[in-house]
């Protein structure tokens, strides 16, 4: 054993040197080519930054889309999801909850209308995205609420919504910070 | 068919199609052929000048494996005091804190072992610096350190009789300048492109559009999650791992990061029946592996794109299938399918949350791990279903009653005995620690841990059992996943699985090793007419046949008492 001890030492500093200092470096230097300059694509408003494209944020009022239930309430900084089990009967509860308290803030919606997704929470806790069902199911509430035409906004939601890649790999989706910051411009 | 189905098939079929030209490459990498890459050869003479090793010395299996465990020391003594002290050490931008020594204990073993169980949470628990010194320098060594141990095991089948496995130092340096760094430098770019952070900058605060204040977590992350993926290690930046937005921008990243499970421990099997010369044997075992592995992907995907009944139940929409714990641009199937690829290679990253899958899913994704050979981790997937082989070579010899011969060498007592010993040792590990901590739980729920017994639990009945044999299996497995629900942040798990983890690494890789070693240095038999042909389609369904009777065998009982309980209950 005595013999390996040395050659294992200069290795492991050689090593440390090679994988943990030039090549994170490396990328971090071509990420700054990237469009966010390797920070991550941020949305800006009137100047303003308001958020990340790709990290979902909280919604609560009724003139926004919402996004998915949160376990950690969009705490960027840590992620969680809630890790109930399918069977858990506290978690059914919040599931049932979270249906009732939908079907309050919007009214003419029916429960079978409600996809699952709107009332799960995310595996991130910071999912940025909903299914196209998930926001058309919410327009009736949004169009009260802002006095816009019904139909234009579900023009919005089908013009934000994002195909499959290449248009036959994974699923559908609608960015909420997006589609909301859209909605704001609407007149 | 739904683009999401098709999404999962060309990840597949990428995979598969990858990974064929890297085996072959890999294969003249150790064979010392010409390849494109050889412009490292300066790089990697200079390391052997300065660290004094002479690349060419032959290293019988003991010497062999005294080198691997020599250097694996050495990084376990560093890794555990830098994550002590690392909150007095710089690069601490969100100012985290030091990690408590059992902590400390079990991440360094952790991620030296190539499991990356995390009893922490990636923005909080870690700085920086240990992501990088620590976390991502670790995922690189154990992931070639895999890669040693299955080339020697190459050396050794390949020769009618020799006593040389190589020389560990070589391969190992060469398994990372040649396959692991340029691997992950590619994906590292093509993942910053895609949105993943790659700068030093620290938390960034923004206020949201509805005028919440929000600190965003970033870092150098795009270089780790590509080693994190292509080394089969599966520790994460964020806590949530690559179902995190940042760590898995979009669907694309998702194809990215899939492909870079399935990679390199598929192509190490297309390498061995380059490398020994023998591509039927590769061929067989590639076969074996991808029936099983297609079987258990179809079942996840079943399950998960058919949503949870209770919720059916509850009489709302599941068109989109089971979303508790997913991601929307990911989608049901993808998550599904990625629970095989981390669970079959012990990977042990996951793209949703795993405590949340659907009973039969997660009980899949638990006895995927308990095979813990369909690919397996890079180098030791390899290693592990050689024991199998042995094992089928040892029982088929037994039915036609002759000598069973491996490879034109005759497996003896002492093989089969260290191949029933590791194979009994898995079983032993996951059933004696899940009853060791459910009698904590029920007997003893009040003892003073970090988190006691009684609140280990995140879901109550079945599930909460199943909730502490998948942490064994994944420590057993050295796979790194887990229902996270579990409050394993005390003294109790991050010893108990500390603990297997080590048997569970490195008696997989010495049991192997002494079993090529001791064959190597037997007299070759050439084959004859009587010799059982282990190249064969038949010895492929033997394997496969003795792999499945061991696990039911040994994981029905569990199991019953876990996931499928919680399935028949919910019917």
């Amino acid at each position: 054993m005595k013999r390996y001890i040395l050659p294992s030492l200069k290795l492991t500093v050689v090593f440390i040197i090679v994988t943990a200092v030039i090549y994170p470096v490396l990328i971090a230097a071509v990420g700054k080519l990237t469009p966010g300059q390797g920070r991550g694509e941020t949305i800006t408003v009137n100047g303003k930054v308001i958020g990340y494209a790709n990290v979902g944020q909280k919604f609560a009022e009724d003139k926004y889309f919402w996004g998915r239930p949160s376990a950690v309430d969009y705490n960027a900084a840590g992620s969680a999801g809630s890790n109930k089990g399918p069977s858990n009967p506290d978690y059914l509860k919040i599931v049932q909850d979270r249906i009732d308290s939908f079907l309050v803030h919007n009214p003419g919606v029916k429960k079978e209308q409600i996809p699952a997704e709107l009332v799960t929470a995310s595996g991130s806790g910071l999912d940025p995205d909903l299914s196209p069902a998930a926001a058309k199911v919410q327009v009736k509430r949004i169009a009260a609420t802002r006095h816009i035409d019904e139909a234009k906004i579900l023009a919005l939601v089908e013009q934000q919504t994002v195909k499959p890649l290449l248009g036959f790999m994974g699923p559908e989706k609608v960015n909420v910070l997006k589609l909301n910051v859209a909605l704001d411009e609407m007149k | 068919m739904n683009t999401e189905l098709t999404g999962v098939i060309v990840m597949f079929l990428l995979s598969v199609l990858l990974a064929i030209p890297l085996g072959k490459y890999i294969a003249k990498v150790f064979a010392g052929e010409k390849t494109l890459l050889d412009f490292m050869h300066p790089l990697e003479r200079f390391i052997y000048r300065l660290c004094g090793i002479d690349p060419n010395r032959k290293m019988n299996w003991k010497e062999f494996l005294a080198a691997m465990l020599t250097i694996n020391l050495v990084w376990f003594v560093y890794a555990f005091f830098m994550l002590i002290f690392q909150d007095k050490l710089p690069l601490n931008p969100d100012g985290n804190a030091g990690q408590t020594p059992d902590l400390a204990f079990n991440t360094a073993i952790s991620f030296l072992v190539n499991c990356n169980l995390q009893h922490y949470s990636g923005e909080s628990g870690l700085t920086y610096l240990t992501q990088l010194l620590v976390v991502t320098f670790l995922q690189f060594v154990s992931a070639a350190t895999g890669i040693a141990a299955l080339v020697a095991l190459f050396n050794g089948l390949k020769e009618k009789t020799t006593n040389n496995l190589g020389n560990f130092w070589s391969i190992f340096v060469k398994a990372t300048t040649r396959v692991l760094l340029p691997l992950s430098f590619v994906m590292g770019v093509i993942l910053a492109f895609n949105g993943t952070p790659a700068s030093f900058d620290g938390k960034d605060t923004i206020t949201t559009l509805q005028g919440d204040t929000v600190n965003v977590s970033r870092g150098p992350a795009a270089g780790m999650i590509a080693i994190k993926q292509l080394g089969t290690n599966g520790g994460g930046w964020f806590g949530v791992n690559s179902a995190h937005p940042l760590e898995n921008p979009n669907y694309f990243t998702n194809i990215i990061e899939t492909i870079a499970i399935l990679l390199i421990p598929m192509a190490l099997i297309f390498a061995l029946g380059y490398y020994i010369k023998r591509k039927k044997l590769a061929y067989v075992i590639f076969g074996a592996m991808t029936l099983l592995f297609i079987i258990f992907c179809s079942i996840n995907i079943y399950f998960e794109t058919k949503g949870n009944p209770a919720l059916d139940k509850m009489g709302i929409a599941q068109d989109i299938g089971s979303m508790e714990g997913k991601e929307i641009r990911l989608g049901s199937a993808a998550t599904a399918f990625w629970s095989i690829a981390t669970t079959s290679t012990s990977n042990g990253s996951v793209n949703g949350m795993h405590d949340s899958l659907t009973p039969v899913s997660g009980g899949v994704a638990m006895l995927d791990m308990m095979i813990n050979a369909l690919y397996g981790g890079v180098g030791v997937g390899l290693l592990n279903y050689f024991i199998f082989i042995i094992i089928a070579v040892f029982i088929s010899g037994l039915m036609v009653g002759r000598t069973p011969e491996f490879m034109g060498h005759k497996v003896e007592a002492r093989e089969v005995k260290i191949a029933a010993l590791i194979t009994l040792l898995s079983t032993f590990l996951i059933k004696a620690g899940t009853a060791f901590a459910a009698y904590m739980l029920v007997h003893h729920p009040d003892v003073g841990w970090a988190v006691k017994p009684g609140a280990w639990l995140n879901n109550p009945g079945y599930h909460g059992f199943s909730e502490m044999l998948y942490e064994f299996t994944s420590a057993n497995a050295n796979n790194g996943s887990g229902f996270e629900g579990l409050g394993d942040n005390n003294v109790f798990w991050n010893v108990t699985t500390g603990i297997v983890l080590i048997l569970g690494r490195y008696l997989p890789i010495i049991g192997p090793l002494a079993i090529v070693g001791l064959l190597a240095n037997k007299k070759y038999i050439p084959q004859s007419s009587g010799t059982l042909r282990t190249d064969s389609m038949t010895f492929g369904v033997m394997t496969l046949a003795v792999i499945i009777i061991i696990t039911a065998l040994s994981y029905f009982p569990p199991l019953a008492l876990g996931p499928l309980a919680e399935y028949f209950s919910m019917k």
